[in-house]
């Protein structure tokens, strides 16, 4: 049963253990949030309130400037003190909004109880998931309502719960899975209604036993009418990635350069599938998520529910602070994550989990020539040659880069990780497909 | 106290595995054949690999201009897969320059490790058979004295020469030849290491033996099929030598065309051609055929219907 997988993948260490029996506790609500208006693939906000205004929790403070974009909300009740460009994840400062939190989480009107599932019709759900401004809480962060409105001519039949979690660990949605599992359940019929979709999955690594349960148990009480099934998947990094994900639960292949709806199917991440349920329930748009805080350099590991805007900084000190041998700070998990060249940087939609590494993790190996080994080629989810494609940019030759499949790329780093010559074959992959696309564009 | 943040690009995860772990792998490879080749040859056998492998590690050093003589393994492999090849007692200088023109010309000359078209040892070994044939081949294989340690060196005849010699002996090793190629037990044991380790793929081995087999079976039938894979160096160049990753393909498709080539040639040269044996120039010639092999089999991606242009 637990044979569902795809070819290639790697098999790291999890390190799930510093915090997977730690339940999800809400963080500390700090003096000031900084809430960056980029937080999605896509546009960026506008902001809708000015310095000097009184916000609400819940209370939209950015406005989406295109389709592909969702809007952002004040995670706290108070004052806005100041609107101007703040550190980000990506690396470039962002305009953000600063709120000085008045303590008294005072909601915003908009956020009660509105029509139950049953009464919603599918455009009603859309546009639920559209105004409460969520997207993919993976870490790819794309505006869900995007994703919820595939062209006519194309049918989803399949909604598929990203359960997997395989980033090694990353354990926000196992402890989602355990905690909140009804519901994830009402969140994916809330999305198959949206879609028509007449087939549920919930895709669960087998290292997360207990979520499987979990889900089987809740899927039982709550599936309604509903078609839904939980798949035990192999634990096999990237297994969560989207065609891999697909591959296993489906045997579907999305072809290259297309998305899951070619294949008539829709991904959305479980923590995503609880926002969804939220926003029914409660009217609550997503101002808060699920962050693992953990690490060897982390106290005291953690699951956190995280108000937006929350600097990085307040998040470790709650969690006992850094150890004196932490070298390195990533925002995601360890395969995927971007280092951070500092802890002030705000907490947004896409932060699954704040890890801090330790000093035996941040060696600076030297780089060999490539021994044409192969084993970037076994492990390559995508079947591509990431050894060539490395070399061929390392030299600058990108045609030849694409030719071995640059653009098929999606960075889940697993040749990196095996490569014995040590080579940073993902980063020279980055190198190209980023030539690649600015010639595509001319 | 500010703490200094280190920034690099994902993955942030790295395998502990590197060249040195898999060239360690490849000695712990090596080691039932080297002991199977001092319990059959006795010292000379054990000198023949110990200075092949100095030799070469001290060319690498002084090209190099390292003090450190191991470093990554690969000159160690070379220079005891170079042993491997040869007779059990050639004279000491002619094993130091077999060593010297692998690391020097096989390898160093095209710009190191990763970067040679041909496997360096077989580069060596081809060196000296044109150069000093009568030491090594013609009247220079020991006969195998098991726990014979400083017996007296008797030479005999190689079954690939004679085509006589009972397949178990061919199995077991207790027949004459190259110190490492004799005995197909202790290769397998050291081929089966380095599969259990992730280093080599059935593809290469399994195709290079297959048409060994399928070419010596249309020549004589099974037996003779059977002894052309176990006779001469057939598994030592399908288990050690094809399988080198440098010079062999990295495609699933192009490891099996390659191992498929050796076989070929091989036996070409075994049945037609004027010397008795072909597994050196067989690999040879298809490491010279790699980059093209690879780029002519590349993997489907996934999700990819057809081969696209």
């Amino acid at each position: 049963m637990s044979e569902r997988t795809f070819v290639g993948g790697i098999h790291p260490g999890y390190f799930k253990d510093y915090s997977s029996g730690k339940p999800i506790t809400s963080a500390r609500a700090p003096a000031q949030v900084i809430i960056s208006l980029h937080q999605n693939i896509g546009a960026p906000c506008d902001p809708v309130v000015q310095v000097g205004d009184e916000v609400k929790m819940g209370q939209k403070i950015g406005e989406p400037k295109g389709f592909v974009s969702a809007p952002i909300f004040a995670s706290v009740s108070g004052k806005v003190t100041k609107i101007e460009p703040f550190n980000h994840p990506l690396g470039n400062p962002v305009l953000a909004v600063f709120i000085e939190n008045d303590g008294q989480d005072t909601p915003d009107e908009g956020m009660k109880p509105g029509k139950t599932l049953e009464e919603l019709s599918a455009e009603e759900i859309k546009k639920i998931a559209k105004d409460a401004g969520l997207v993919g809480l993976g870490g790819a962060t794309f505006p869900t309502h995007v994703k919820l409105s595939p062209p006519p001519e194309i049918k989803i039949d399949t909604v598929i719960i990203n359960g997997a979690e395989c980033e090694p660990f990353l354990t926000a949605d196992h402890r989602q899975m355990l905690e909140q599992s009804d519901d994830i359940v009402y969140g994916l019929k809330a999305f198959m209604k949206a879609l028509g979709a007449t087939k549920g999955i919930i895709g669960i690594e087998d290292n997360k036993f207990d979520a499987v349960e979990s889900m089987k148990k809740a899927v039982a009480e709550g599936k309604g009418d509903y078609d839904i099934e939980v798949h035990t998947l192999h634990t096999k990094y990237p297994q969560g990635a989207e065609k891999m994900l697909i591959k296993a639960t489906t045997g579907r292949e999305v072809p290259p350069g297309a998305l899951p709806m070619a294949v008539n199917v829709v991904n959305q991440n479980s923590g995503t599938a609880v926002a969804l349920a939220e926003a029914i329930k409660l009217g609550k748009p997503l101002y808060e998520r699920v962050v693992t805080i953990t690490g060897p350099g982390i106290k005291e590991p953690a699951n956190l529910l995280v108000r937006n805007g929350t600097l990085v900084k307040d998040l470790i000190e709650q969690c006992g602070g850094m150890t004196d041998d932490a070298r390195k700070l990533i925002l995601g998990g360890p395969m995927m994550g971007l280092a951070q060249p500092t802890d002030e940087v705000p907490a947004l939609k896409g932060t699954s989990g704040v890890l801090v590494l330790t000093e035996e993790f941040v060696k600076d190996l030297p780089i060999s020539p490539c021994i044409k080994c192969g084993k970037c080629l076994d492990v390559c989810p995508m079947s591509l040659m990431p050894n060539f494609i490395g070399s061929a940019s390392e030299k600058n030759m990108i045609d030849l880069a694409e030719k071995y499949g640059a653009m098929d790329c999606f960075e889940c780093g697993c040749c990196t990780y095996t490569c014995p010559a040590k080579r940073p074959l993902v980063q020279w992959i980055r190198i190209a497909k980023g030539e690649i696309g600015a010639r595509r564009k001319k | 106290m500010e703490r200094k943040l280190v920034v690099s690009s994902s993955p942030h995860l790295k395998s502990p595995e590197d060249i040195q772990s898999i060239m360690v792998d490849v000695l712990v490879a090596l080691f039932p054949v080297a002991l199977m080749a001092v319990f059959l040859f006795g010292y000379r056998a054990l000198a023949t690999m110990v200075i092949a492998m100095l030799a070469a590690m001290v060319t690498e050093a002084i090209i190099l201009r390292k003090g450190n003589l191991f470093g990554d393994g690969s000159a160690a492999v070379t220079g005891l897969l170079l042993a491997m090849t040869l007779p059990p007692a050639p004279p000491w200088w002619v094993v130091v320059v077999g060593s010297a023109v692998a690391i020097g010309i096989g390898k160093q000359i095209y710009g190191g490790i990763g970067n040679n078209i041909f496997n360096p040892a077989l580069v060596g070994r081809a060196v000296l058979i044109v150069s000093w044939s009568g030491h090594i081949a013609g009247n220079v294989w020991l006969k195998p004295v098991p726990f014979g340690f400083t017996a007296d060196m008797v030479t005999q005849a190689t079954p690939l020469a004679t085509k006589a010699a009972s397949l178990g002996n061919l199995f077991i090793g207790t027949v004459s030849g190259s110190l490492g190629e004799t005995s197909a037990l202790a290769l397998i044991i050291g081929g089966l290491w380095l599969y259990h380790r992730g280093h080599i793929d059935w593809r290469i081995p399994g195709s290079f033996v297959a048409v060994v087999f399928i070419l010596g079976f249309f020549d004589g039938g099974f037996s003779m099929g059977l002894f052309h894979v176990l006779a001469g160096g057939v598994l030592l160049g399908a288990l050690f030598m094809a399988t080198d990753m440098v010079t062999s393909p990295v495609t699933p498709v192009g490891k099996l065309v390659f191992g498929a080539g050796c076989g070929l040639v091989t036996m070409v040269v075994r049945l037609f051609g004027s010397l008795p044996e072909g597994v050196t120039f067989g690999i040879l010639l298809m490491n010279g055929l790699t980059p093209l092999i690879d780029n002519l089999t590349l993997p489907k991606r996934f999700g990819e219907v057809s081969k696209s242009a």
